[in-house]
């Protein structure tokens, strides 16, 4: 029943002559197919620029059929910031980054772009580990979550994962912070008026906007697509809950 | 004759990125080179530009992209160590075809004070994936002024990232500038810029991407159809960009070569040289990349000598080597030769006379 709910391909999805490269059971194509339908629904298809990282979620950027700019690993708000700088109203900019490129090599750029109040709106897809190399601890990774460089399970050692929704949702720049997640339809069109309502802050010139997405990742959790969905509301959500942690109309 | 007025070198940054209708500065501060960052923050917003301080020089030079990324002229500035911190946004902007200007203030290894030590990070391409850069090499105030101007030209000439490179001497010392503006004809359209799918006249999306090849697009269908293409681009660089300047090189038999503050210091040490009928001449790059190698290697077929004289331990010496192909002895007058031995110690003539007459 659920799969029928993400079934579908949206307007603005690139249809590509070659396999499009997520593993079964992975969330970022549903964060492509939310993308796109946001995009649409709220017309804003000429103006909006999706700047991305380095991850798996990069090829999405090829997929939605609008202004692209890839990055370095970690840079997706710095060069945000400078492209609003530049164009200012006349664009809407969403960067799409990883936990480990919004928060770990590019925690400086995520932090700073959320501090100055700039008017960009960031996805981060948290899925727990570098999914792209292989399953390494991340930022985010939960406490005895068992990763590549974590073969133990996360420890004290390793330090503790960092929510960044609360974080970001702290500085006073941020005028909208969120966090989302794919486990249900109903979570789904959440997470949808999460985007969509971060969005509509960076229109309305409010200041920065932030939506985390809970993202599994089966191939490297060694689970299947449907226990991956478990692991998300079981272990994951308790951890970091669903929910708006900042919605502000002012920053003053 | 234009306006002409004292202006330090560090600021004759600003004055040229101002006429060569940059749009964007951004920056973090470092010494020696505050002065351009502090101009820019003063100087641009109130002309409706945009000014922004990173939280590093990786978050600069990463900014830097974005806003080249829209096809407008934007830049930045450093010294040394914000200058290593650059190195992966080069690389990044090199690889996604971005035309940018970096203006790197020298100073000495970890002091505040001058130097010409980055000459081989400039030049080689610091950074991974090895790319080219042209490097623009002022020896004067005004000369940071049009060359800064010239930066922006041939980096949307070639698509990009450009190099202006000083040093503290330049950027701290005031000389007269007279203002012009330059014209070097018209560049290409950025029928690229990335500004949004309604900003294109065709309509559809535009794409900007540091992995040029990676995935298959109308332009690079491949990898190595990338790689060509940008070799190719280098080689054209190569071929029409070199720029120097000669003095007294027809008779010299030991030619000086030198860039920046040290050929200032040169063309003194030349001056008191001749004066006594020793025939010395001197080449100095305006590019450091690329550089002039066939005027080298055309004085070392004569016979001649060369002295490399350079505030370093010896970085261009390699280059000028290269150029002579062993048919020449090269020798060098370096760091190791300040007049003094704290960081305050500079090469003088004096040395440089010293060399000379040791060589004669």
């Amino acid at each position: 029943m659920e799969r029928k709910w993400f079934a579908g391909t949206p307007k603005l999805w690139v249809r590509v002559p070659v396999p499009i490269p997520f593993c079964t059971g992975c969330n970022h194509g549903t964060a492509g197919k939310l993308i796109c339908e946001v995009i649409d629904e709220m017309g804003i298809e000429g103006k909006a620029i999706l700047v991305v990282g380095v991850g798996c979620y990069t090829v999405i950027s090829m997929l939605v059929n609008i202004d692209s700019v890839m990055v370095a690993h970690g840079r997706p708000c710095d060069a945000a910031s400078g492209m609003k700088r530049i164009l200012g109203e006349e664009a809407v900019i969403i960067t799409l980054q990883g936990d480990g490129d919004a928060l770990a090599i590019g925690t400086e750029a995520t932090v700073h772009a959320a501090a100055r109040g700039e008017k960009i709106t960031t996805i981060m897809l948290n899925n727990g580990n570098y999914g792209t190399t292989g399953g390494q601890l991340g930022p985010t990774t939960i406490m005895g979550q068992v990763t590549t460089t974590s073969p133990q399970g996360r420890n004290e050692s390793h330090g503790y994962p960092i929510p960044a929704g609360e974080l970001i949702g702290s500085l006073k720049g941020v005028a909208y912070s969120a966090r989302g997640a794919f486990t249900s339809p109903v979570n789904y069109q959440r997470t949808k008026r999460y985007l969509k309502a971060a969005i509509q802050k960076q229109m309305d010139n409010v200041g920065y906007s932030f939506v985390e997405i809970l993202s599994a990742c089966p191939s490297n959790w060694h689970l299947s697509a449907r226990d991956s969905i478990k692991f998300i509301e079981e272990k994951i959500i308790p951890e970091f809950p669903l929910g708006e942690l900042k919605n502000v109309d002012s920053i003053a | 004759m234009g306006e002409r007025f004292l202006v330090q070198g560090n600021q004759a940054v600003g004055w040229g990125a101002l006429d060569a209708d940059c749009e964007g500065f951004f920056g973090y501060p470092i010494t020696p080179q505050n002065e351009i960052i502090e101009w820019f923050a003063r100087e641009f917003p109130k002309r409706g530009k945009a000014f922004l301080q990173s939280a590093s020089e990786t978050g600069a030079i990463n900014m830097l992209h974005g806003a080249a990324a829209t096809g407008v002229r934007v830049m930045t500035s450093t010294s040394g160590p914000g200058w290593s911190l650059m190195q992966e946004g080069m690389a990044n902007l090199c690889n996604a075809e971005l035309p940018c200007v970096i203006v790197d203030v020298q100073r000495g290894w970890n002091t505040t004070r001058h130097a010409q030590t980055d000459y081989t990070s400039v030049t080689q391409g610091g950074g991974f994936g090895g790319y080219k850069t042209i490097v623009l090499a002022p020896a004067s105030v005004q000369e940071i002024y049009e060359l800064v101007q010239l930066a922006f030209y041939l980096a949307d000439k070639y698509l990009t990232p450009v190099l202006v490179v000083s040093d503290a001497i330049l950027g701290q010392m005031m000389e007269a500038v007279e203002l012009k503006r330059l014209d070097f004809g018209p560049a290409p359209e950025k029928d690229w810029a990335i500004r949004g799918k309604a900003s294109h006249p065709d309509g559809n999306r535009r794409a900007s991407s540091i992995a040029k090849g990676m995935l298959p697009t109308a332009q690079y269908p491949n990898l190595l159809s990338f790689w060509r293409a940008y070799n190719d681009k280098v080689r054209q660089m190569e071929e029409n960009e070199v720029r120097y300047e000669v003095h007294h090189l027809d008779d010299a038999q030991l030619v000086l070569v030198a860039f920046g503050y040290v050929a200032r210091v040169s063309q003194e040490a030349l001056r008191r040289t001749r004066a006594k009928g020793l025939r010395v001449g001197l080449i100095r790059p305006v590019t450091l990349w690329p550089f002039p190698s066939q005027v080298i290697r055309g004085k070392a077929a004569q016979g001649a000598k060369f002295l490399v004289v350079e505030d370093s331990l010896g970085q261009m010496i390699a280059d000028v080597r290269l150029a002579v192909e062993g048919r020449a002895e090269v020798h060098l007058v370096s760091s190791l030769d300040r007049h003094l031995p704290v960081e305050e110690g500079a090469i003088y003539p004096e040395k440089v006379v010293e060399k000379i007459e040791e060589l004669f």
